[in-house]
Parts: C-alpha cells; sequence; structure tokens
C-alpha cells in the first residue's frame, strides 16, 4: 500500500526530531569539551565558536590520564572477556543439562539480575576489605564479572536455545569430540549472542562509577570515577570535566554505531520473541 | 540431557562460583552488616552487635521514609510517562521506512552513554545562568529558572532526565513488538469494520499486552534502582528533595558513616525491588520451559 507523501515527509520530521532530541546531550558534552573557558560560562546558543583542544591538553597533562586510561581498559576488557567464558559456559549447561537443583540455580540468577548497586555497595566495601581486594584492578574485575554474569546467562540462554541440540548430536556422530563440538559447531551460532553480550558487559564495566569510587585509590581509579572527582562542592570544572566525558564516550558509540542491530536484539530478546 | 557431575561442574561451577561468591554473598551479607555498628576504617573485629537498633534509628527516620516517597514519586511519575510516551510513539511511526536503521542507532544511544557523561550533560543544561535549557526557554519568552536549586523542579530535572534515557528503550521494545503483530489480524478488524480507535485499543495493543507488561516490569524495577546519573545531577539535593533511597544509603554509608543503618535500609531497597523482580518471573520466565 502507498502512502500519501505528506504522511510520509510528517513521519520522517517527527523521527529527525526525535533522533535530535537523543542527540542534543551528547552533543552538548563534545561541543563543550572544545569551548575555551569564558565561551563555557556564556553564551549557551551560541554554536558558532573556534573548537579548542585546551581542555583535553590540561586533562592530559595534569591529571594523570593514560593511568585511568589504562585501567579502564584493562577492567573493562578483562572483565568482559572472563564474563563471556564463564557465562557462554553457564547458558550452555542450564539449556542443555538436566539436572536436580536447576530450576533454583536459573531462578537465584534471574533474582541476582536485578539486585541495585546501592545495595552491594556497603557489603561490597566491607568483604573486598576483609580480602584485601580493595585498590586493586582484580577487585574491580571480580565484581564487574559477578554483576552481569546473571544478565549475561540470561541473555545467551535464549541464543543456545535457538541453536538445534540435533546439530551437535549430528557433529558428535561424525566423531567430533565435546570440546570441538562446543568450540566448532556451537560458538560460531552464537556469535550474535556473545556480540551483545559483550557489548552489555563492557558498557557496564566502562561506564559504572559508584562501586568504583569506593573500590580504588589513585592507582586503580577508573575513567569515570576520575571524572567523578571533578564535581565537588565548589561547583564542576566543566572544561575539564566534559572532555573526560567525551573520551568516555567514546567507545559505547563506537559499539553502538558499529552493532546497533545486536544491541537491539539484546535489549528485545526474550520479551518480544517469548 | 543427563551428563556426569564431572561435566556439569565444568560448564556450570565457575559461573555459580564467582556469582554465590561476589553477588549473592555481599547481597545476603546486607542483612547481617544491618545488625552492627561498625565505624569505617576500624577492622571489622571491633564491630559491635546491635540487633535491630539499625532497623528501629532506620525506621524510626522520617527522612528514610520521605526517600521512599520520592522514590516512589519518581519510579511512578517517569514509568508512566516513559511507557505512554514510548507506546505512543511506536504506533504512531511503526510503519517501516526506509533510513530507519539510523534512526534506531541514535534512539539507543541514550542508553549505552556512561550515566556519569548523560548526569553531567543535563547538569551542564539544566543550569541557571549558562545552561542550554534556560537560553531556549528564554526564546520563547520564560524567564531563567533555578532548575537544580529549587526543591520541585530539582525533581522536575531528574524526572525529564529518565525520560529521556528511557522512552527509547520503551519505544524500541514496542517497534519491535507491533512488527510482530500479524497483518492478517488487522486487515480482518479492518474489514469487519473496526474504526481507528478500536484497531488500537481492541485489537493491537491487547495483542501486545504481553510485551507490555514485561516492559513496565523492567522499567519499574531499573526505576528503584537508578543511582548514578541522580549522582551526578544533584545528588539529592538541593535539601532532600532528590534523595531516593539508592541516594540515600549511599550517602549515610559513605558521607554520613553510618554503614549499619545504610545497611538497613538498603535491606528495604532489596525488599521492594526483589518482590518486584519476583512478579516479573511470575509473569515471564525466560528459563522455565526448556525442553
Amino acid at each position: 500500500m502507498k502512502r500519501n507523501p505528506s504522511l510520509v515527509a510528517m513521519h520522517y520530521s517527527m523521527l529527525v526530531v526525535l533522533a535530535l532530541v537523543c542527540l542534543a546531550p551528547i552533543l552538548v558534552i563534545f561541543a563543550t569539551s572544545m569551548r575555551q573557558q569564558v565561551q563555557i560560562f556564556s553564551e549557551p546558543l551560541n554554536f558558532l565558536f573556534i573548537p579548542t583542544l585546551e581542555n583535553y591538553r590540561a586533562v592530559l597533562q595534569e591529571d594523570r590520564l593514560e593511568v585511568y586510561l589504562r585501567n579502564s581498559l584493562v577492567v573493562g576488557v578483562v572483565s568482559t572477556l572472563i564474563t563471556l567464558v564463564l557465562g557462554c559456559m553457564a547458558a550452555y549447561g542450564l539449556a542443555r543439562f538436566r539436572f536436580t537443583g536447576r530450576t533454583t540455580v536459573a531462578y537465584t540468577t534471574l533474582l541476582l539480575r536485578t539486585v541495585p548497586l546501592a545495595v552491594m555497595a556497603i557489603p561490597v566495601f566491607v568483604i573486598w576489605n576483609q580480602w584485601g581486594l580493595v585498590n586493586s584492578l582484580w577487585g574491580l574485575i571480580l565484581l564487574y564479572v559477578a554483576v552481569n554474569l546473571p544478565f549475561t546467562i540470561w541473555l545467551l540462554y535464549g541464543f543456545v536455545l535457538q541453536v538445534p541440540a540435533e546439530l551437535e548430536e549430528a557433529a558428535a556422530i561424525d566423531g567430533c569430540g565435546p570440546l570441538r563440538v562446543f568450540t566448532s559447531v556451537f560458538l560460531p551460532l552464537m556469535a550474535p549472542g556473545l556480540a551483545a553480550a559483550s557489548i552489555f558487559t563492557f558498557r557496564i564495566a566502562w561506564n559504572e562509577f559508584i562501586l568504583a569510587l569506593v573500590l580504588t585509590d589513585r592507582h586503580t581509579r577508573t575513567l569515570p570515577v576520575a571524572a567523578s572527582l571533578f564535581i565537588t562542592d565548589m561547583g564542576v570544572d566543566w572544561g575539564k570535566v566534559m572532555a573526560m566525558g567525551s573520551l568516555i564516550a567514546i567507545p559505547p558509540l563506537i559499539f553502538t554505531f558499529v552493532a546497533a542491530r545486536q544491541i537491539i536484539g539484546g535489549l528485545t530478546a526474550g520479551a518480544v520473541k517469548g | 540431557m543427563r551428563v556426569s557431575r564431572w561435566t556439569l561442574a565444568i560448564y556450570l561451577g565457575p559461573a555459580i562460583l564467582v556469582m554465590a561468591a561476589a553477588c549473592l554473598y555481599p547481597v545476603l551479607t546486607a542483612f547481617q552488616l544491618a545488625g552492627y555498628k561498625w565505624e569505617m576504617g576500624t577492622p571489622w573485629s571491633s564491630a559491635q552487635w546491635v540487633g535491630l537498633d539499625n532497623f528501629v534509628a532506620a525506621f524510626g527516620n522520617e527522612q528514610v521514609w520521605a526517600s521512599l516517597w520520592t522514590t516512589l514519586l519518581f519510579a511512578g511519575i517517569c514509568v508512566s510517562a516513559e511507557m505512554v510516551l514510548g507506546i505512543a510513539l511506536a504506533l504512531a511511526l511503526e510503519h517501516p521506512v526506509r533510513g530507519m536503521a539510523i534512526f534506531r542507532t541514535a534512539f539507543i544511544l541514550p542508553m549505552m552513554i556512561a550515566p556519569i557523561a548523560v548526569g553531567l550533560a543535563w547538569r551542564y543544561m539544566f543550569d541557571a545562568q549558562f545552561g542550554l535549557i534556560n537560553a531556549v526557554l528564554g526564546l520563547v519568552g520564560v524567564k531563567p529558572m533555578t532548575w537544580l536549586a529549587d526543591p520541585t523542579l530539582a525533581f522536575v530535572a531528574i524526572v525529564i532526565a529518565d525520560i529521556w534515557q528511557w522512552t527509547p528503550f520503551v519505544f524500541i521494545m514496542m517497534l519491535a513488538a507491533l512488527a510482530s503483530v500479524d497483518s492478517a489480524v488487522m486487515e480482518a478488524a479492518r474489514i469487519d469494520g473496526a474504526n481507528w480507535w478500536q484497531q488500537i485499543f481492541l485489537v493491537k495493543l491487547p495483542m501486545v499486552m504481553h510485551v507490555i507488561a514485561i516492559t513496565l516490569m523492567m522499567r519499574l524495577i531499573d526505576a528503584f534502582r537508578v543511582l548514578e546519573v541522580i549522582y551526578v545531577l544533584t545528588f539529592g539535593g538541593p535539601g532532600n528533595s532528590t534523595e531516593i533511597l539508592a541516594v540515600h544509603i549511599y550517602k549515610t554509608a559513605f558521607v554520613g558513616q553510618q554503614m549499619g543503618v545504610a545497611a538497613a535500609v538498603s535491606v528495604l531497597l532489596l525488599v521492594v525491588v526483589a518482590s518486584l523482580s519476583w512478579a516479573a518471573l511470575r509473569l515471564s520466565n525466560p528459563m522455565k520451559d526448556a525442553r
């Protein structure tokens, strides 16, 4: 059915307005990071300013940015990898194997998915102190793996169900060992699920700052923690903090542009299909 | 498939161990901590067992009840607005058009960007003197407002930021759900003489009711969990006007240094969120019917 041109035009203009509303605050971060101090505190509607990298130079030189950047990358990448491996194996086990206690494991996992980080903050601070994990990157990695596993298992579980078990059985009959079946038959079919799971996990590990603030010191701080420390009772150092905010925003922006389809698949998985 | 204990242990063991030690154990410890008086920075062995004193202190504190009310109000307003807006937009824009992939990408960005960046962007935009929002309102003759310094306006500000961030989620969920509605059913409704209103409210929406319910539960649970954006945007202020429970817990523990009392309040938040999650699981358990 052909639609009325004016209806199509209205459709597109609504989409454009909505996209602009979604993008505006993100553009504000990048624009402010490239303004001079004077402009930051005046002329909010003047978008025709000469961009400067002064703020970026300031955070790079004065604020040990390279340390925080390295910490953030290590924590983000390592916790994502561990979460994927453990989560994928657990999702496979839960979906394929029948065993006593399976329901308990599944229910507990699903309930842990929604624990508020504010509830975790106090006990984690106490326990990590006892375990000697405070002020170490491993402490943060362990935490992020643990809080991301429930969601990852839940997400991948749905993807495992879509891989027909007959396929694995056929490969096993053809002489593949269990490990070969898992790596060469099963894993390639899981690629879209793994992509979505890795983006969601990395997003938390890279973006989170409340627990990281509590668990790190000046050597193990991540970028978002460093940025949050620019917010003081005296006010906010806008130029610097927006430069840092831009740096923090870049990896998620890239992922979103590269893998929007997988992200949307991950968001709607379960709810829409089921 | 039935498998040996060893195979089970290899596949499920590591994940269960990590979740039990670093997620479940901390959650259970929150209950234990709520029974102790402990000063931050002193060894744990010096902590004193105080029984239910922390709960008595927490629930006798008007501030906690005010905070619970703020949380309920925040969750109620945000989630209703997001659901209504998201569903309405999805109904208006469900017809597939070329280039939708690009727009979808823009719509998921607010959820992907770091909460610290989101909070900062809104804090800058809401600034009374040099903020974009006052400047734009000024163009239509509205006087500048001190958004983040006024209790009511600050609450409005955190609501606006949340609606901005999460309406796209509802929108995307609903687009996916509406796309799964069989067009033959809509055709039949049209032939039977259903008008526009009837087609939407009596045919289309009931067919996606399940997704609406799950989306609503997901949003409600998340609305009780928000912490980071509000931490950056207002830190619960001015006064206590935007101090939702999560912020209250954080402030009591790490600013007020009252770990035990904060743990008692966090048990309250945990009970609220866990009951919602339980209800959501009853509604749809993604792991129930696995062959």
